[in-house]
């Protein structure tokens, strides 16, 4: 691994400071992603600014009933946390998706939100990738394509973000909390990644010398729930992945919210489909219809054109469960 | 750093990981490194007693904490187990797995209520190229009632 300045900061107003005043400094949370990626010679920062230490690691309920998770909750943590358990199921069901137990215990909220693609030619230093190296080109396009994306693509990169918890997020109209030395800022969560466009290696609207403090909730939705289809069993990433809340009344969709992972750069918000549920029937025959309308746009490629079909299917099944769900309660 | 019950004086670069701290600096070389990417799960140790992966842990960031490896739990009746149930072949993966079973023992509200299935979703992070799964989870279920 290439050398580098290690700080600990205790305090947030220091932490912001050490990495204002260091241009080549990054964050360093549970380490899970930013340890391998500097190890593979991806990440090359000067400074690590260890933010474990700081006191931001606690889960408060929100007064009107929302929560307010600290950005160093470990990922472990914020999924057993009763609360989580019991008013957003998405969330805890999503964090136990993802990774392995042991990487869920160190890996912090912060951290998961910026967790860099697992594109395989973006990890290999010989192929040509235009977000580890704007303007290079991209082998992906034309290459081997199973796990990457089909909405929100660019000609520049058509890599996943990979993370289960943001797609709960995504869905749970999440607002994320940053801290600079500019002041502190709130970013919806649907707004906090961006699109490749030309520029894949801008991931998200984030400052670099922004510290992620917290990730806050609105109140509970309706019953909510996350699947995942992946190649294993357990311990992969999502090839497509669903988080979805539904409130059903006389038959008529009264409440839906869905997102997608594994199809597209960001954590998708469906919100075509949500406009075409909402106030419908809450037919398996209305959710293919809605689902179909989502992936439309889609812009597939030989190896990952098998996502339009296993996304609807996703989709419709975690409806059907929903419901069923809602009629035993 | 404590490590498996002693204090150990480390003078160690950041960038060098806790696997590395500890099997090439203190000689502790019961955690294993496979993948070196928080894949495989042989360097899995207890930190403050929750399992982790010391492949991706810096050792200055654990630099106040008590470190468990295979070698500080010994003798465990797990250990035991594995042999009696075949639960490995070659080794190689074997500390990493104990001390992992040990986290998630700790980690499950009721372990003597846990299904081979839950055993087997709560295990993922630790693989076993022999393939003794079928004998991992045995022993594991038979420690956990
Ligand atoms: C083998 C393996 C399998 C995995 N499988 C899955 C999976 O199936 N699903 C899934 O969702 N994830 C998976 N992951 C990814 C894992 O969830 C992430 O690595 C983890 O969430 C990152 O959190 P961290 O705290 O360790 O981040 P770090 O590695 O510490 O940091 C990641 C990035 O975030 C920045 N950062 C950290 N904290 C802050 C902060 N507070 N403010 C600003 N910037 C910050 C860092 O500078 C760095 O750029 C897997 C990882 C591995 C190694
Ligand atoms: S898809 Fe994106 S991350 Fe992958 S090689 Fe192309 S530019 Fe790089
Ligand atoms: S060596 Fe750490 S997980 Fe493989
Ligand atoms: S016993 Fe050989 S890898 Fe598990």
């Amino acid at each position: 691994m290439r050398p580098f300045a290690y700080v600990k900061p205790a305090d947030v107003a220091e932490a912001v400071q050490a990495v204002a005043t260091e241009p080549g400094a990054k964050f360093l949370g549970g380490g899970t992603n930013l340890v391998d990626l500097m190890r593979e010679g991806i990440e090359r920062p000067h400074t690590v600014v260890d933010v474990t230490g700081l006191p931001l690691d606690e889960v408060h309920e929100l007064p009107g009933g929302g929560l307010r998770i600290g950005a160093l909750v470990r990922n472990s943590v914020l999924a057993a946390h009763p609360r989580v358990r019991t008013s957003y199921p998405v969330l805890s069901q999503a964090i136990l998706a993802g990774a392995s137990a042991q990487l869920r215990n160190m890996a912090t909220v912060g951290g998961n939100l910026l967790q860099r693609t697992r594109c395989p030619y973006f990890y290999d230093l010989a192929a040509a990738c235009n977000k580890r190296e704007p303007g290079a080109g991209c082998d992906a396009i034309g290459g081997f394509t199973r796990s990457h994306a089909i909405l929100g693509v660019s000609d520049s990169c058509i890599a996943t973000h990979p993370s289960d918890m943001c797609v709960a997020l995504a869905a749970l109209d999440a607002v994320v909390e940053v801290r600079s030395v500019r002041g502190t800022r709130r970013i919806p969560l649907v707004d906090f990644h961006v699109l490749p466009g030309d520029t894949p290696h801008v991931e998200t609207t984030l400052a670099a010398d922004e510290l992620i403090t917290a990730v806050e909730l609105p109140p509970s939705p309706a019953p909510s729930r996350y699947r995942k289809v992946r190649d294993r069993a357990s311990y992969a990433f999502a090839l497509v992945s669903v988080a979805a809340a539904l409130e059903v009344r006389d038959g008529t969709v009264a409440a839906v919210r869905l997102a997608l992972g594994g199809v597209a750069p960001k954590p998708w918000r469906a919100r075509e489909a949500e406009r075409l549920l909402l106030g419908g029937p809450a037919t398996e025959e209305a959710f293919r219809q809605a689902a179909d309308a989502e992936l439309a746009p889609a812009t597939a490629r030989p190896g990952n054109a098998f996502k339009s079909g296993l996304a609807r299917a996703t989709i419709t099944a975690t409806l059907r469960e929903l419901i069923i769900e809602g009629e035993a309660a | 750093m404590r490590v498996n019950g002693t204090d150990e004086k480390l003078d160690v670069e950041p960038w060098v990981s806790l696997l590395d701290a500890l099997r090439e600096r203190l000689g502790v070389t019961g955690p294993k490194k496979g993948c070196d990417q928080g894949a495989c799960g042989a360097c899995t140790v207890l930190a403050d007693g929750v399992r982790i992966n010391a492949c991706l842990a810096l050792a200055v960031q654990y630099a106040d904490k008590e470190i468990t490896t295979i070698e500080g739990v010994t003798p465990h009746p797990l250990q035991e187990a594995f042999v009696r149930h075949d639960g490995f072949q070659c080794g190689y993966c074997t500390s990493g797995q104990i001390c992992s079973a040990i986290g998630m023992l700790n980690e499950a509200e009721d372990p003597a209520a846990l299904t081979d299935a839950e055993i087997r979703e709560r295990m993922s992070g630790n693989l076993c190229r022999c393939g003794a799964y079928n004998g991992i989870v045995e022993a594991i279920k038979e420690v956990a009632r």
